[in-house]
């Protein structure tokens, strides 16, 4: 019977069928972090349980760390304590820990990949929504809370029930100017931020296999803002090429074994989605995010909808509310107007490619006074390349502020907030009332557009930014 | 967990949709390493002018004293975004043993359920009419029978859950319990795995 990529990896790892139930599901890597880890460390304890298979979790702290001195202990003390905790707690259960000083530590779900750690047709789980980012590698990768985590460290496997199967296929070329965050940002904002709730989506068509895998992975890691569990690529050659040679790849001796079983991951031709979408890659504009949910998107040089034309009331309360939040109004363009902060971080857009593409628009240039520019690279190893191909120096030379590897500014668990009422375009993943900061307004984008804002000073469409003279 | 049978109570109307987990609980208060207490940052922000428990904001529902129960009555999408169990710890805290929405996120849902607190997903319909009730009204939610009832008028309807969940909410058995009773097999899946 033909079979998509899902139902190949999944397949493969149910250890049994609940009666009118989950299955139990056998996950081949556990990622966990400081924040959402604690309580289950608790919970197996209580229970007198060890970790079952602790050489099949990787830990690092990322949430909560400050992106400042990262040498010094840190200042706030209830983050300290949870990351000292991790790191007990780890100790005492043999778990490998890539925290604060280490080569390895940064966020997540950039140092899986960069490792080698994340491979195709795995099972991997995190107590964190955008684990949905390793699924780029061809693997079924979610986020989990932390009952679940829980349930991992006691057994290595979760019951879960199969989602729904979800195809995007977008076919053609991407316009200049447009990048894989602008992508999922126009997905999300044709589908809506529930769209794919109970499903589990893949990336397909010629534009998806033309992207880099950083590139995927940011796609594949926003899947969860429009409700999706997870998202997925079949992988391919590109796929092989990245993970070759990385410190936790398969060596030479299982290469080829490997190899023959990651080929087979892909779609069958005749298998059946329970929903399919297609879209014009030529379509896509450099996208912006208005609201109050990453589904409340436009491109850069639209206008945010009329809210008295909206016809469903729930849709109009919710974007009214929105926008009220933002202090914007509705009709208008956003091009032109200002904005006060610009962060470049995140799982999302915190990896050297990304920076790239900052460092090649800005070199040469100044930032605007009116803003201030915070980068934050993904992890210690993007941190180093950074120093490697001279961006640091690039970056310093525009006014930018480079930080150490972390969360940061996403979430604003540490002390990097942005002040309510002001705006900031952020490259990472939710644009939520708060989100950064109790009050702070957030506008979602490219990295291409976060820096060309950082150059102007207000929302600027990146293909008509002038050259640098 | 504790067993969940039913639930006879009063409900607190949020007819708000896509309520996202940073709302419910704002991630500066995710620094606690045990899951006890995040209640009084319940909707924290809605709650709170400038995060400060002495400024209550009158037009937020929890504030409203004429509307109170162990039953949260929200807008579609609830739970959204971050996958925090903190969400589910800080209703549960708060006193809410049921969420009622037309519509859940996932991870939300799967927290709830793992924490005893009953998400209850009804029609679009039914969801607009109790956003029409006063705020005396009641509801009846039977787990066993799977049925929500609206007391004063008896209008019902039925709602979804498996019957491996509902054992284990009737039961206060939990995935854990579950899991670890398997051991033997997932071991034996593992050597099936590496062979």
């Amino acid at each position: 019977m033909a079979k998509t990529l899902f139902d190949k990896i999944w397949d493969k790892h149910v250890v049994q069928q609940v009666e009118e139930g989950p299955s139990v599901l056998y996950i081949d890597k556990h990622f966990i972090h400081e924040v959402t880890s604690p309580q289950a460390f608790a919970g197996i304890e209580k229970r007198g349980l060890t970790v079952f298979r602790p050489q099949q979790v990787v830990a690092t702290a990322d949430h909560n760390v400050p992106t400042l001195n990262q040498h010094l202990p840190i200042k706030d003390e209830l983050s300290r304590l949870q990351v000292q905790q991790l790191i007990e707690n780890c100790k005492k259960h043999h778990i490998e820990l890539y925290g604060l000083g280490h080569p390895f530590q940064g966020i997540v779900h950039v140092i899986g990949p960069e490792l080698g750690i994340t491979q195709p047709g795995m099972t991997i789980v995190c107590g964190d929504s955008h684990t949905s980012t390793h699924g780029a590698f061809g693997s079924i990768a979610f986020g989990i809370g932390t009952s679940e985590v829980e349930m991992v460290f006691a057994s290595q496997c979760l019951l879960q029930n199969k989602p729904k199967l979800m195809r995007i296929t977008i076919d053609g070329e991407l316009q200049p100017g447009v990048v894989s965050k602008d992508i999922i940002l126009y997905i999300i904002a044709q589908i809506t931020a529930s769209g794919a709730t109970g499903y589990f989506v893949e990336y397909a068509g010629s534009a998806i296999r033309a992207l880099s895998m950083e590139a995927r992975m940011t796609i594949c890691n926003m899947s969860i803002e429009m409700g999706a569990r997870g998202g997925m690529i079949a992988p391919d050659q590109t796929t092989f090429d990245y993970i070759k040679g990385r410190q936790f790849a398969p060596g030479l001796a299982r290469w080829d074994k490997k190899l023959a079983e990651w080929k087979e991951l892909y779609s069958d031709a005749d298998a059946v989605f329970d929903k399919e979408i297609r879209i014009n890659a030529a379509d896509i504009q450099p996208m912006i995010t208005y609201g109050t949910n990453p589904g409340l998107g436009i491109a850069i040089n639209g206008k945010i909808p009329v809210t008295d034309h909206i016809t469903d009331e729930g849709e109009r309360n919710n974007i009214t509310k929105a926008l009220t939040y933002m202090g914007l109004e509705s009709g208008k363009a956003l091009l032109g107007m200002p904005v006060q902060h610009v962060f470049i971080g995140s799982c999302t857009n915190s990896r050297i490619e990304d920076l790239r593409q900052v460092a090649s628009l800005v070199k040469g240039r100044k930032k605007n006074p009116n803003v201030q520019v915070m980068i934050v690279p993904g992890s210690q190893q993007v941190s180093r390349q950074v120093q490697a191909e001279g961006l640091d120096k690039v970056f310093r030379e525009a006014g930018f502020e480079i930080r150490q590897a972390g969360c940061s500014a996403c979430l604003g668990m540490n002390e990097d907030k942005i002040p309510a009422g002001e705006y900031c375009i952020s490259t990472s993943n939710r644009n939520f009332e708060g989100r950064q900061g109790a009050g702070a307004r957030t506008l979602l984008a490219s990295p291409l557009t976060a820096a060309a804002a950082a150059i102007t000073g207000v929302v600027t469409d990146v293909r008509e930014l002038p050259a640098v003279s | 967990m504790k067993p969940l049978k039913s639930i006879h109570s009063r409900f607190v109307p949020l007819p708000i949709e896509n309520v996202d987990t940073d709302q419910v609980i704002p991630a500066r208060f995710l620094k606690a390493t045990t899951r006890e207490g995040f209640g009084k940052n319940l909707f924290r922000d809605w709650r709170y002018v400038d995060n400060d428990e002495s400024k209550p904001k009158p037009d937020f529902v929890l504030n409203q004293q004429q509307y109170s129960g162990e039953i949260l009555v929200a807008g579609k999408n609830f739970g959204c975004g971050s996958s925090r169990e903190h969400a589910a710890w800080a209703l549960q805290d708060y006193g809410f043993k049921a969420v009622v929405s037309s519509f859940f996120a996932d991870i939300f849902r799967n927290n709830a359920l793992n924490n005893g607190v009953l998400p209850v997903k009804v029609s679009d319909a039914f969801l607009a009419e109790l956003f029409t009730l006063g705020n005396e009204a009641s509801l009846t939610i039977d787990v066993a029978a799977q049925t929500i009832t609206i007391d004063a008028t008896g209008t019902q309807e039925v709602f979804d859950i498996n019957r491996y969940k509902k054992t284990c909410l009737l039961n206060g058995y939990d995935d854990i319990d579950y899991l670890i009773s398997h051991k033997a097999q997932i071991e034996a899946f593992e050597t099936q795995l590496q062979s």
